[in-house]
């Protein structure tokens, strides 16, 4: 086993330090060596995929698996819907989050705790639970294959608006809003000028949870994209491997090609998915 | 001067919200509670009501079951195998913190968890591949014979659980991270002029200020395996003709049966019975918080 010093102790033992990065060193290629192959995969002619050992850095380096799945599918319009539908998504997100979290925060009206007591309540149900009523609204409604009938599942996140409430009610002073009120604001310019700045930091960290989440979405895609022009890149790809003829090569550049960029935002976005949590859930 | 009354701000700015939450929420969870009474297949204009019938249905339904067997291992076994993986990590990146280097370690482990999950599906799937995976090869090094990984009831259920710990512990890591760097220096200062090790501090001291943490990781990651459908359904699904067996998981169960089968009040009853584990599991979770706070 390890020992777990503390930062602030110097003086640590160097042995049991090297040791440590030694086991770290080799957990994280364990972690990572899936998506270092996977890349890998992509690059290899049909023979070296068969190869035992696997090799890592590829002996003859192709782009055929690249072009070939870039001419039979329409990856980088998968990638331009995902794009699209996860950046409409977030702006949603964030601007219901900010505006409501505002509200409930600062605001002393009858109703308000019953308000917020639904939305946090909703919050621990899965998406998956109401997702066939959902599904049936939009299909009554004609938007099945449309933008609107897409985001319909990803325009509201509870968590944001408690992200954004507890944020306000710990952070911004009543004192600072009474003084703007006194100087003759109105409420709208009030939440625009002074309370939006102030809250960067929260929906910063929001705004990247609700990339990830409309990103990463693939049931909720499946069953209302059904057209392949409209296909979100999770869903074409899933899509795109069963097919018969498809071999491992192609799949994996399919695959790589999608996950490089995300991959890649995301860990370094990494703090963004702590602050969110790290604010609310475990001041408990 | 101001003749605007003082509510009209708060009642303007939350309606659209409230009427997305009534629309795209509040309405669907209790349309899903209404139609597990009906029996349905969405063309009919027939839609009678049934009771309980559904859920007395889903009782001996051995596809049902089979799908919540599956859904309940796959949780445990992902969080059996997360949180003690990830706290033993979590306290060796901490006791590297603030090396130019750690960083390095936190965002390699992390990486798993923001990847889409569908291309990490599909690179899990050629590791397990029967023919050219790298793990019936790896095993047939130290001699056991080559096994057909995603084709075995048994090997596919430990295949998605293997691929769902995978995704789920870069998360547990940043949190327990975030807790670790909350324990105060006080605490492991007087530890160790009483003489304990770091291996006793960190066991006396950091794990039990951890253990709401935990918890929480625990509950959030068991939901979530029991949410999941992505990795099933990429792991099942065929390559060259060969489709894998199929992990029958809750989700996947409720889809077909609504989707396929177009029996949607059967499957709104299944969505009631993921919904009642959830609450369950959401409901223990406040409980034990709430005996930790009163102790």
């Amino acid at each position: 086993m390890s020992e777990p010093d503390h930062p602030s102790v110097v003086g640590q033992n160097r042995v049991v330090g090297l040791v440590i990065d030694a086991v770290l060193c080799a957990v994280s290629l364990m972690m990572l060596l899936p998506l270092v192959f996977l890349i890998s995969n992509a690059f290899k002619t049909p023979p070296e995929l068969l190869a035992w050992p696997p090799t890592i850095i590829p002996h003859q380096p192709t782009l055929e698996n690249i072009v070939s799945v870039m001419r039979e599918t329409p990856l980088f319009r998968w990638i331009g819907n995902s794009l699209i539908f996860a950046t409409l998504s977030t702006a949603s997100i964030v601007s219901t989050s900010a505006i409501a979290g505002y509200v409930l925060g600062k605001f002393d009206l009858p109703g308000i705790p019953v308000i917020f007591g639904i939305i946090i309540a909703t919050a621990v149900v899965p998406f998956e639970v109401y997702m066939i009523p959902l599904y049936l609204n939009v299909q009554s409604a004609g938007l099945l294959n449309t933008w609107p009938g897409l985001l319909v599942g990803y325009l509201i996140m509870s968590f944001g608006i408690f992200l954004v409430r507890q944020y306000v009610m710990t952070s911004i002073p009543d004192e600072l809003l009474e003084a703007a009120r006194v100087d003759g604001a109105g409420e709208g310019w009030i939440f625009l000028r002074i309370v939006l700045p102030l809250m960067r930091g929260p929906l910063g960290a929001l705004a990247v949870l609700a990339f990830f989440q409309a990103w990463t979405a693939f049931a909720w895609p499946l069953v209302v994209m059904t057209n392949k022009d409209t296909y979100t890149l999770e869903v074409g790809l899933a899509l795109f491997q069963t097919g018969f003829t498809v071999d491992i090569g192609h799949l994996s550049a399919a695959a790589a090609l999608a996950l490089v960029p995300s991959a890649l935002f995301f860990s370094l976005m990494r703090r963004n998915f702590v602050r969110g949590v790290a604010a609310s859930g475990l001041k408990e | 001067m101001r003749t605007t009354p003082k509510w009209l701000f708060p009642v303007l700015a939350l309606l659209p919200v409230l009427g997305l939450y009534g629309c795209i929420r509040v309405y669907p969870i209790i349309e899903t509670l209404r139609l597990s009474f009906f029996q349905w297949n969405i063309i009919s204009r027939r839609k009678p009501f049934v009771g309980f019938a559904n859920f007395i249905e889903l009782a001996s339904d051995p596809l049902f079951l089979e799908a919540i067997f599956n859904t309940t291992i796959i949780a445990f076994s992902v969080v059996a195998i997360t949180i003690p993986v990830a706290l033993a990590l979590a306290a060796l990146i901490n006791s590297r913190q603030g090396l130019r280097h750690s960083g390095v370690y936190e965002a390699s482990v992390f990486l798993p968890h923001v990847v889409s999950l569908v291309p990490a599906a599909m690179a899990w799937k050629w590791i397990f591949d029967a023919r050219l995976g790298p793990l019936n090869a790896l095993i047939g090094l130290v001699g056991i014979p080559a096994q057909s990984w995603l084709f075995d009831p048994v090997l596919s259920l430990v295949c998605l659980i293997v691929l769902c710990s995978w995704q789920a512990i870069g998360y547990a890591v940043l949190i327990f991270l975030v807790g670790l760097k909350n324990v105060p220096d006080a605490l492991y200062e007087a530890a160790r002029l009483d003489g304990a090790s770091s291996l006793q501090a960190f066991r006396y001291i950091a794990v039990p200020l951890l253990k709401p943490v935990m918890l929480y990781v625990s509950v959030i990651t068991l939901i979530s395996s029991y949410n999941i459908y992505a990795q099933a359904f990429v792991l099942a699904s065929d390559v060259q003709g060969a489709p894998g067996h199929l992990v029958r998981v809750l989700v996947l169960d409720m889809l077909e049966n609504s989707f396929r089968n177009y029996r949607v009040g059967y499957a709104a009853a299944e969505a009631v019975v993921l919904l009642v584990i959830v609450l369950i599991l959401t409901g223990a979770q406040f409980r034990l918080f709430r005996d930790r706070s009163r102790a």
